[in-house]
């Protein structure tokens, strides 16, 4: 059974059909990545995922290990194993870091019926993996993400990510706005968290971020609908030729919305 | 005009009944002290809507409501009754029931050698003299009803005098309980609280009422904190929702006195919390610090009125408010620079939650600038729970009452921050965290206030 199957998923915001009938299956072990101009519907994509609320989905299905997702509340989708990386993480001030990410450990592990974690036991498990994304201890005692930079907020989600342990991490854009040291950072980070029983959406504009998470398919969005498939080599295809490319193939396919 | 008559009426009863039993009755002083305030309050009566102090808030339940003095020696509490409100690491806790000082629930034997504390009624019985120079100088009985009838009822309280030098480790508790009451009834506390030069210390003021009925308690607290002194007040206002809490602390600052006066109203229907320091000497600063969490259909004012009468001196004042249900909430943040007060630094900043349609604040700042070179700043917010925060916990898996409760409580906390660590501000924050959550558990729409409760315009 594959893990996320989106089918015919239609959605809409404030009146306006932003995605028109997207198709996708992830299977546990895979890495698809979602490439596509500013304003294609990545993003959109990616938030129906992680079930807020402002979108309208009018049309379409999509089930999340067997169980429909668009059903969920963000809360259960998390707890049901779903994680996704903001592009732009909130800043939450009043509010530790460690005692955020530990209330989500807990809120997950007892959904699940296992027993919560306590600080004893969570922070070594924290600091190791502080560690493993080069990121200062000195933010265990910080609210969320205030006064963070923008690449220690991206850090900051792929280190929720490693606690979490989700089963299906949708990254969203994470790629932006980092230098190149960050970049590899994190790259490590995700790639550190690759195994056969997770799976992983990465939606990115460019493809900078593909030769350091290498994927096993690639998927072009343009208008709202995925143009093109194929695999990691279609991400420099794209780079050569630019969207354009496709958005020439887009504008050839008949719409019928 | 009817109303006001009568009810004066019920008042000069209460006040000849008093007069011919209060301690204190043959100091003159005293005496004349008590007449002059009554005479006032009499002259005025009670505020309206018309007044501009009292704009946004209807007193006329209290004006209407024939209040009663609570009689004496009908006390029957016991310490068990009152476990539970300690304070852990409270040197001292002194215990007044419906306004009278209780010896036997209350311990004093851990403060320092020189430090005077003891129920005012007994230091006006016993030693008159020291407190002569102090008491009633300072409230403004003139321009404020509510202080001159706490005057005119001036008896019992708190009094505390800290001697030069003396630095208290852990914060003084004064704790006013309300019992059940047949018939409306009132009292007035008042405490008078002399910090001399170089002093350190903290004073907790908490109001909590034990069994139900209509009650007005209508405190006034006098705090003089003398050169280079640094104290912290605490007023803390749990008493349940038929309770009228009228609330002054006078602060009178000398000379590079630090005060701070950190104020949580969590309980009481109609609350009204006036904060009055006068920054008398050079270099004096004051911080006065905020939190306001309303539901049903509580009224919280705040009255600040921060007057800069010396140079150099700096005033912050920070309210934070979280209004739920049909609360109303009021900020008043009057500043008044004296004409010498040259360099004057004050700033005040209101920010305010409210979580449902039917929740309301007035925030209104009020600068009376008579210097030239200072700086004055305000600024004031009203908002909701921030939906991307909201999302961003949610998308994590905490739910969503659990996560609404996590931003509350984060929004409080910006008034924790600015307590001094210690045990007063653990009292403070286990409070908040208790009254949180017992009020935010339920969503947006959904009241979790099955009865009816009265609004404060129909009672009466």
């Amino acid at each position: 059974m594959s893990l996320l199957q989106i089918k015919n998923l239609h959605v809409t915001v404030g009146g306006h059909e932003i995605l028109k009938g997207i198709d996708l299956k992830l299977n546990p072990g895979e890495v698809h990545s979602i490439m596509g101009p500013n304003g294609s519907g990545k993003s959109t994509l990616a938030q129906v995922l992680a079930r807020r609320q402002t979108y309208e989905v009018t049309q379409g299905e999509v089930l999340f290990n067997g169980k429909d997702l668009l059903a969920m509340k963000p809360e259960e989708a998390a707890c049901e194993g779903l994680f996704m990386a903001f592009q732009y993480p909130v800043e939450i001030p009043g509010i530790g870091n460690t005692y955020f990410l530990r209330s989500a450990l807990n809120a997950i592990r007892k959904y699940r019926g296992e027993d919560e974690m306590d600080a004893m036991d969570f922070l070594p498990m924290f600091r190791e993996k502080l560690k493993l994304l080069e990121m200062d201890e000195k933010l265990l005692n910080r609210s969320v993400n205030e006064g963070f930079s923008g690449g220690e907020k991206k850090r900051n989600e792929i280190l929720q990510m490693a606690v979490l342990q989700p089963k299906l991490a949708i990254l969203d854009e994470t790629d932006s706005g980092l230098d190149i040291d960050a970049l590899r950072i994190v790259a490590k980070g995700v790639n550190g968290m690759r195994s056969p029983e997770r799976a992983m959406l990465v939606v990115t504009h460019y493809q900078r971020l593909l030769n350091y998470i290498v994927p096993d398919y690639v998927h072009v969005l343009v208008d709202g609908r995925i143009v093109r498939s194929g695999g990691a080599e279609l991400a420099l295809e794209l780079e050569e030729k630019g969207y354009s490319w496709t958005e020439t193939e887009a504008r050839q396919t008949p719409v019928s919305a | 005009m009817t109303t006001a008559i009568q009810n004066v009426q019920d008042y000069l009863e209460n006040f000849t009944e008093f007069e011919k039993r209060a301690t204190g009755r043959n100091l003159p002083w005293l005496r004349r002290l008590r007449d002059d305030a009554f005479a006032r309050f009499c002259e005025v009566g009670f505020p309206t809507t018309h007044d501009e102090d009292w704009r946004f808030t209807n007193v006329s339940a209290i004006a209407r409501t024939p209040f009663l003095l609570k009689e004496k020696g009908k006390i029957q509490l016991s310490k068990k009754d009152l476990a539970g409100g300690a304070i852990e690491g409270a040197p001292a806790q002194l215990v007044f029931v419906d306004g009278q000082f209780v010896r036997e629930c209350s311990h004093f034997a851990n403060l320092p050698r020189g430090v005077t504390i003891a129920g005012l009624k007994d230091q006006i019985a016993n030693n008159p003299d020291a407190i002569e120079a102090y008491l009633g100088h300072y409230l403004d009985t003139r321009r404020d009803p509510f202080s001159a009838l706490n005057t005119a009822f001036a008896e019992d309280g708190a009094y505390v005098h800290v001697p030069r030098g003396i630095v208290l480790d852990g914060p003084i508790h004064l704790l006013f309980v309300s019992t059940a009451a047949d018939v409306p009834s009132m009292m007035h506390p008042r405490n008078l609280l002399v910090f001399d030069t170089e002093t350190q210390g903290t004073v907790i003021e908490e109001y909590v009422s034990l069994g139900s009925g209509t009650v007005l308690c209508n405190s006034a607290t006098e705090l003089i904190a003398g050169e280079s002194a640094t104290v912290s007040h605490y007023m803390i206002e749990r008493e349940h929702k038929e309770a009228f809490n009228i609330s002054t602390l006078r602060i009178q600052q000398g000379r590079s006195a630090n005060v701070t006066s950190h104020s949580l109203l969590l309980g009481g229907g109609l609350v009204r919390n006036n904060v009055h320091p006068v920054l008398a000497g050079e270099g004096g600063e004051c911080l006065i610090n905020g939190l306001f969490l309303g539901d049903g259909r509580q009224h919280l004012d705040n009255y600040m009125h921060v007057e800069h009468a010396s140079p150099h001196c700096s005033s912050r004042q920070f309210y934070n408010g979280i209004l739920d249900g049909h609360a109303h909430g009021v900020f008043h943040g009057r500043i008044v620079v004296h004409k010498d007060a040259q360099k004057t630094d004050a700033k005040q900043t209101n920010r305010n939650l409210l979580l449902s349609d039917d929740a309301q604040i007035d925030t209104k700042p009020q600068l009376e600038i008579y210097a030239d070179d200072v700086k004055c700043t305000h600024g004031a917010t009203i908002g909701q729970i921030e939906e991307n925060a909201l999302f961003y916990l949610r998308s994590r898996g905490i739910d969503e009452i659990s996560a609404r409760r996590l931003l509350l409580f984060a929004f409080a906390s910006e008034c924790l921050d600015r307590m001094q660590p210690g045990a007063a501000r653990d009292h403070s924050e286990r409070l908040i965290h208790e009254h949180l959550l017992s009020v935010a558990n339920h969503l947006p729409g959904q009241s979790s206030h099955t009865q009816t409760e009265r609004s404060w315009e129909e009672v009466g």
